[in-house]
């Protein structure tokens, strides 16, 4: 607590110079209001404004065709287990669209007895359900293979956010279409530019798929998808395709580039592994964690996020002396299946060099292997579900940097 | 069989015409797709070339549209700039510095026409017309040396060509790692 408020006014100061002497002059004034009991704050508003204070952002690699990129959840500013979805991580291949929800439809055709044209209205009066999952991109963590590991948490694990996503389950409007025998895949297709498409096996599609129009208690961002995208629970972020506006029934997968070219593991024999859907179980200390600075010895609070595609997070152990002992975290309850589960432990820093880490096992029984056990079984080639033990050097004067076990 | 036909015309009078368009049996949502609206999202090509139109092209003409179109970012042998390298990387997949081509990695010459069709070029996806699409899949092709300078690509011979990569993916044998009653299980 009071490292947070220790850090806030040193926000407060770096913001200060950053913004120059006549906003520091309004924000002082408008700290100080705080204390006026009687002075008038601002009037209402339409739509909620986070305070000017807060200075979270995801993070973007510089590039030459902005319209295709990833942007990186800042985990470690993150509180509890739900993501904002202004925060929520993005990856796009061609922009993102603006669609009016009055003109698109979904079409589901191919292998159906009724080709369907839903319009937006009509999907939203279907019966639905609302489920707070994690979603992870298959890349996440990707520079983890490599010799030198991500410096900070946002970098290295920010490709993983967590919603409360709301919409009909892909079984309903299948039994609406009339799937017929035979039918085996669904070709998932967005009204993205580059008409990004996924096959998905149809055994999914009927077990727990959504078609989702709602996050966080209002309609998707359309950076999400809006108006309409798959939610997969437990799969690589790629296959949740956004602006969702064709489902096409087939007896063969599509072999997409996204899932041939691009969303493979390649091993060290050459081969490379396809339809690699499964996120698996993983966990990061978010503090502290790389790039931050403990102020000096004493009683804190180490925290992370933990996380599985195949169901609830059983427990979390946490070593802060380089894995030779390891501790029970306690977790944030209510532990949700194939959410972000909160994890904390007390620790006092006194002051020495300390290597920190978590481990994850889930309700499956999987312990989330060490970077090490990972690059002996797949080589460093495979880009893809990294989910390997992730280690922080808290150095003796507090600053805390990545460092590879 | 007369009481039948008074309940089908119950039945009808009671949805009205605009009901009856309804198409999806329990919640009558939905309209049917239309001939048109499946055309226009017919773009997806299957591995065994279904879903491929009409045309064809040449390398030559491929060589054309590429320096047009597609060397701006892919470079004018295709050696990659802004975008990705498309050529070259043979023999590469299983050494410390993979590089993966359409050549060296991409499985099937579908994925070609249903991506360049789709996502190309990047800043206009969409453009190139179907017999385009096929000259340039063909100039790609023939860089790679994957077909010959007079091989045409169409729906019939495009499906038929096989990429050197084509045997170089295996299931997902996940968990592979991290599930430490695995092996024993096996052993049993």
């Amino acid at each position: 607590m009071e490292d947070s408020i220790r850090s806030s006014r040193r926000q407060l100061l770096q913001m200060g110079a950053a913004l120059g002497g006549g906003l520091l002059a309004k924000h002082e004034g408008a700290l100080a209001a705080e204390n006026k009991p009687g002075e008038l704050g601002t009037p209402l508003g339409p739509y909620g404004e986070r305070s000017p204070f807060e200075k979270a952002v995801r993070w973007t690699r510089d590039s030459k065709t902005p319209e295709t990129g990833s942007s990186f959840t800042p985990l470690q500013d993150s509180v509890g287990t739900l993501t904002p979805s202004s925060l929520h991580y993005e990856r796009h291949h061609a922009g993102i669209p603006t669609i009016d929800p009055a003109q698109h439809r979904l079409v589901i055709h191919g292998m159906v007895d009724r080709p369907l044209s839903l319009t937006v209205a009509e999907i939203r009066r279907l019966p639905s359900i609302s489920r707070t999952l994690v979603l992870e991109c298959g890349g996440n963590s990707g520079s983890e293979w490599a010799a030198k590991t991500g410096p900070d948490v946002q970098r290295s694990y920010g490709l993983a956010s967590c919603s409360e996503w709301t919409g009909v389950p892909l079984s309903l409007l299948l039994a609406e279409a009339g799937a017929r025998p035979g039918a085996s895949w669904v070709i998932a297709e967005g009204a993205d530019a580059c008409r990004m498409e996924r096959s998905i096996p149809i055994a999914k599609a009927r077990e727990n798929i959504l078609v989702a129009w709602g996050q966080n208690g209002e309609a998707l961002r359309p950076a999400q998808g809006y108006p309409l995208r798959l939610i997969i629970p437990g799969w690589e972020g790629n296959t949740n395709v956004k602006w969702l506006h064709s489902l096409k029934l087939t007896d063969q997968a599509y072999m997409a580039r996204d899932e041939t070219a691009k969303y493979t593991d390649l091993m060290p024999d050459g081969k490379a592994r396809i339809f690699t859907y499964q996120m698996e179980a993983k966990s990061v200390i978010t503090f502290p964690s790389g790039g931050q600075s403990l102020p000096g010895a004493g009683l804190y609070e180490l925290t992370g996020l933990a996380w599985s595609g195949r169901g609830r997070i059983e427990r979390v152990e946490i070593t802060t002396d380089g894995g030779r002992s390891w501790v029970k975290a306690q977790l944030q309850e209510p532990r949700l299946p194939i959410a972000f589960t909160r994890f904390r432990l007390p620790w006092r820093f006194d002051g020495r060099d300390a290597v920190i880490a978590s481990r994850a096992v889930d309700e499956s029984g999987y312990v989330q292997p060490t970077r090490e056990a990972l690059i002996a079984a797949r080589g460093t080639n495979s880009n893809y579900h990294f989910n390997g033990i992730k280690s922080w050097r808290v150095q003796a004067d507090g600053m805390v940097t990545n460092v590879e076990v | 069989m007369w009481k039948f036909s008074v309940m089908i015309l119950a039945g009808a009078a009671w949805l009205g015409p605009g009901r009856l368009a309804a198409q999806s049996p329990k919640y009558g949502v939905g309209r049917p797709a239309t001939p048109e609206q499946i055309r226009d999202l017919g773009v997806a090509i299957a591995p065994d070339g279904s879903g491929l139109p009409e045309g064809s092209g040449t390398v030559a003409a491929g060589r054309e549209i590429f320096a047009a179109r597609c060397s701006k970012c892919h470079g004018e042998k295709a050696e990659g700039g802004v975008g990705p390298v498309l050529v070259g990387g043979r023999g590469t997949l299983a050494t410390a510095k993979p590089l993966k081509t359409v050549g060296s990695f991409w499985p099937y010459a579908t994925t070609l026409w249903d991506y360049v069709n789709r996502a190309m070029p990047f800043d206009q996806p969409g453009l190139l017309k179907p017999p385009e699409v096929y000259a340039v899949v063909a100039y790609i092709l023939n860089l790679n040396d994957v077909i010959g300078n007079d091989q045409v690509m169409d729906a019939k011979s495009l499906p038929k060509v096989k990429m050197p990569n084509r045997d170089g993916f295996v299931a997902d044998p996940r968990p592979d790692v991290g599930k430490p009653d695995v092996g024993k299980k096996a052993k049993r």
